[in-house]
C-alpha cells in the first residue's frame, strides 16, 4: 500500500477525506506544542542549569530573565488553554447536552473497551491475535490526553506555587516549596520523556505514520487512514448513515506543507531537547 | 728640659699633620680623593644619605690607597632595627646584597615617601615582581606567582589605577624587612594573625570576623575554619561587589561545606544563579559574609526569630509559614526529610514505571509494525 501522503497528491480526486478533529482542537494542539516546547526548553535549562549547553542558551536568549519570562508566558498560554478547553468541555455537557463527550464509543474517558483493546493490542504484538478495532480514540491517545490533566496538576499547580510562594506559603507551608521543586521538576521529566519519545513514536515516527501524521495539523484523513486506524467508528459510522457528514475536501497544498514543515521542525527540536535531557540527567 | 722641648718641636708638626690628613681623608677633602677616581659616585650627595661622606659607609678604607677587596658596607651599622630584621627574615640568605635589592642603587638611595624610591608605595609592588614576578625565579624556588596575581587583584587595581596610597601593598601585609614565612607563628601571614594583618585596614570587618564562628574557631586554635585568604585568597582578592567573585562564593563556602553546597545546587536561587542571576540568595546573603552564627544562637541571621527578616530582604509580603521552608532540605535524608524524601521516591518509581511501561509498549509494537503480518 503506497503511504498516505503518496496517495494525497498522485490520486487527489479519487480520495476521500473526513474530518477527524475541528479548526479549534487542531489550535489547542498547536497551542499545547509550542507552550509545552517554551516549557520544556526553558525549564529543562533551569533544571540542569550547571550545565554549559544550559549556560549557552540561556546566554543566547537574553540570560536567566529571558528563561523565566518565557517559562512564565509558555506556562500562562498553556494554562489558557487548559482552562479553555475544560471551561468548552463543561459547557457542552452541562448545556448542550453532549452527554457522549462524556460516556460512549466518541468519548475520551477510558472503558472497558480501552482495557480489551489494549490486551488485545498486546496479543498483536506478540503474533498472538488479530489487530483490535480502534474506536474513535485508542487507548494510548487518551493516555496522552489525560497525561496533560495530571501534568496540569502536578506541573501547573507545584508551578504557580513557587512562582507566586509567598502567596502559596499562606495556603500551604513553606516547607512544602521543596516538595513542590522536586516534583515540579521531576515531573517535567515524565513529561519531556513521555512525549518525545512515546507521544513521538505512537503518533508520527512508528513504521505505519512514518515520518508524519499530518492528521492532527490538517485535521482530517483518508478513508483509507479512518478504515485502518479506527475501524469501529469508520464501521459504526458508515451503517449509521453519518460518515457522509464528515466528508471534507482534500487538504490544501500549503496546509500539507506548512504541516509537514511544522511537525518535523518539532519532532527534531524535541529530539535535541530529549538528548540534552539525557546527557544531563546522566551527568547529574 | 732643653732636650725634651727640642724633641717637642719636632714631634709637633709631624702629629698635626697625620691627625690632619686623617681627618681631612673622611671628611670633604677624602671625599674628593675618593672621586678622584670614583667620579659616578657623586650621586649620593642626591640621596638620601647625601649628609654622609664615603668613609661613613666604607668604614674599613682609612687609607688612599686602599687594597682592591674591600668589606662591604653593613648598613645595619645605622639602620640598627632594620638590619636585624632582615638578618630573621625569608630574605636573610638572600645572595644578593638584601638592602639594595629593594632599595636601588647604593649611592642614590631615596626616602621611602619619595615617589622615586622603588619601596615608595606605588612602586613597591614592581620591586617586589623582579623577584616574585619572575618566572624563573619563583619557579626555581617554589613560589606563586604572586606578582601577577596581586596586580589584578582589588588591592592591585587600587594602587595601580587610582594610586591609592592606602591600597595594601606588599608590604602592608608582609612588613618590610622582618618579612617570615607564613609557616611561621610569628609572621604576619600566619593563619592565626591574618585577621589581625588585615584588620589593620578592615577593622570593621575583622571585628565582625571575630564576632562569627570561624573567628571564635580560629580564636579557639580550629584548624578547620577559614581565616580571611581561605576565601577572597591571598594576592587575587577581588571586589566583593563584582557579579564574578559573587557567582564564585558558594561554590568557595561549598569547598569545606559540601553537603550544604549539595543541598543549595537543588534549589532555585542555585539554579537561576548558574544561568547568571547575580542577585538571588547566595550563602553570605541569608548567612552573612563575616559574623556567620549557627541557628541555634539567638543573634544569627538564620535564626528563628531573624528568618522573616532575612528572606524579606528580597521576598516581600512574607509570613511564618513562608520561611518554614528548608533551602538546604535533602531528599535523600529520610529521617530529617520524610514527606520531601517520600516525593522523591514516588517521582522515581513513577518516572520509571510509566516511561518503562509505555517504552516496553513501544518496542513491541515498532518490532510488529517491522514484521508485518505473517498470515
Amino acid at each position: 500500500m503506497t503511504t498516505p501522503a503518496a496517495v494525497s497528491h498522485t490520486q487527489q480526486t479519487d480520495v476521500r477525506y473526513y474530518s477527524r478533529f475541528t479548526l479549534a482542537q487542531r489550535y489547542l494542539h498547536a497551542v499545547v506544542m509550542v507552550t509545552f516546547l517554551g516549557l520544556a526548553a526553558t525549564g529543562l535549562t533551569l533544571r540542569f542549569s550547571e550545565s554549559p549547553w544550559s549556560i549557552g542558551f540561556a546566554k543566547a536568549i537574553g540570560g536567566y530573565s529571558a528563561i523565566l519570562f518565557f517559562h512564565k508566558l509558555s506556562a500562562l498560554g498553556l494554562t489558557v488553554v487548559f482552562v479553555m478547553h475544560v471551561a468548552n468541555v463543561l459547557y457542552r455537557v452541562a448545556a448542550k447536552r453532549e452527554y457522549g463527550l462524556i460516556w460512549g464509543p466518541d468519548s475520551l474517558v477510558p472503558n472497558l473497551k480501552d482495557f480489551r483493546d489494549f490486551f488485545g493490542n498486546l496479543r498483536w504484538f506478540l503474533w498472538l491475535g488479530p489487530k483490535p478495532k480502534i474506536d474513535r480514540y485508542a487507548y494510548w491517545e487518551k493516555v496522552d490526553y489525560w497525561a496533560v490533566f495530571w501534568g496540569m496538576g502536578i506541573i501547573g499547580l507545584s508551578g504557580y506555587a513557587l512562582w507566586f510562594a509567598p502567596f502559596f506559603a499562606k495556603l500551604i507551608p513553606g516547607s512544602w516549596m521543596s516538595i513542590a521543586l522536586l516534583i515540579h521538576g521531576e515531573e517535567a521529566l515524565l513529561a519531556v520523556g513521555f512525549i518525545f519519545t512515546i507521544h513521538f513514536f505512537n503518533e508520527h515516527l512508528r513504521p505505519d505514520n512514518f515520518p508524519m501524521d499530518l492528521t492532527i495539523f490538517t485535521g482530517r484523513q483518508t478513508e483509507a487512514e479512518f478504515a485502518e486506524r479506527h475501524p469501529e467508528e469508520y464501521q459504526r459510522k458508515l451503517e449509521l448513515g453519518k460518515l457522509e457528514s464528515l466528508r471534507l475536501p482534500p487538504p490544501e497544498r500549503w496546509l500539507i506543507n506548512m504541516s509537514r514543515l511544522i511537525g518535523v521542525t518539532v519532532v527534531v527540536i524535541g529530539f535535541v531537547i530529549l538528548a540534552y535531557t539525557i546527557r544531563a540527567f546522566l551527568k547529574s | 728640659m732643653q732636650r725634651q722641648n727640642r724633641l717637642a718641636v719636632f714631634l709637633l708638626p709631624a702629629v698635626c699633620w697625620f691627625w690632619g690628613t686623617a681627618v681631612a681623608f673622611g671628611a670633604a677633602a677624602g671625599d674628593a680623593t675618593c672621586l678622584g677616581c670614583h667620579a659616578e659616585k657623586e650621586a649620593l650627595h642626591a640621596s638620601i644619605h647625601g649628609s654622609l661622606g664615603c668613609g661613613d659607609c666604607h668604614t674599613t678604607i682609612r687609607a688612599f690607597p686602599h687594597p682592591e677587596h674591600v668589606a662591604p658596607v653593613n648598613c645595619s651599622t645605622c639602620h640598627t632595627t632594620e638590619g636585624s630584621g632582615v638578618s630573621s627574615s625569608v630574605h636573610a640568605h638572600s645572595s644578593q646584597q638584601p638592602c639594595l635589592s629593594c632599595h636601588g642603587d647604593a649611592h642614590g638611595i631615596l626616602a621611602a615617601k619619595d615617589p622615586k624610591s622603588p619601596v615608595y608605595a606605588l612602586n613597591l609592588p614592581r620591586t617586589c615582581g623582579t623577584c616574585h614576578g619572575n618566572q624563573d625565579f619563583v619557579k626555581k624556588h617554589g613560589l606563586p606567582d604572586v606578582y601577577s596575581e596581586y596586580i589584578d587583584s582589588i588591592h592591585g587595581f587600587a594602587l595601580t589605577k587610582d594610586g591609592l596610597l592606602v591600597a595594601a601593598t606588599c608590604s602592608s601585609c608582609h612588613g618590610a624587612h622582618d618579612i617570615l614565612t607564613k609557616k611561621d607563628p610569628k609572621s604576619r601571614t600566619n593563619r592565626a594573625n591574618i585577621p589581625a594583618t588585615c584588620g589593620a585596614c578592615h577593622q570593621g570587618i575583622e571585628t565582625a570576623y571575630f564576632a562569627g564562628v570561624h573567628g571564635k574557631g580560629l580564636k579557639a586554635g580550629n584548624p578547620a575554619v577559614p581565616a580571611c585568604q581561605n576565601c577572597h585568597t591571598a594576592h587575587q582578592i577581588a571586589d566583593v561587589r563584582e557579579a564574578a567573585w559573587k557567582m564564585k562564593t558558594a561554590a568557595t563556602c561549598g569547598g569545606c561545606h559540601k553537603e550544604k553546597f549539595q543541598t543549595y545546587r537543588d534549589t532555585l536561587h542555585a539554579q537561576v544563579s548558574s544561568l547568571g542571576y547575580v542577585e538571588t540568595a547566595h550563602c553570605w546573603d541569608c548567612h552573612r559574609a563575616h559574623d556567620i552564627l549557627p541557628k541555634s544562637d539567638p543573634a544569627s541571621s538564620v535564626a528563628q526569630a531573624h528568618l522573616v527578616e532575612t528572606c524579606g530582604k528580597c521576598h516581600s509580603g512574607i509570613g511564618a509559614s513562608f520561611v518554614s521552608y528548608e533551602p538546604h532540605a535533602d531528599p535523600h535524608n529520610a529521617q530529617a526529610y520524610p514527606a520531601l524524601h517520600a516525593s522523591a521516591v514516588f517521582m522515581n518509581l513513577l518516572l520509571a514505571s510509566v516511561l518503562g511501561f509505555f517504552i516496553l509498549h513501544t518496542i513491541l509494537w515498532f518490532i510488529r509494525s517491522r514484521g508485518g503480518n505473517p498470515s
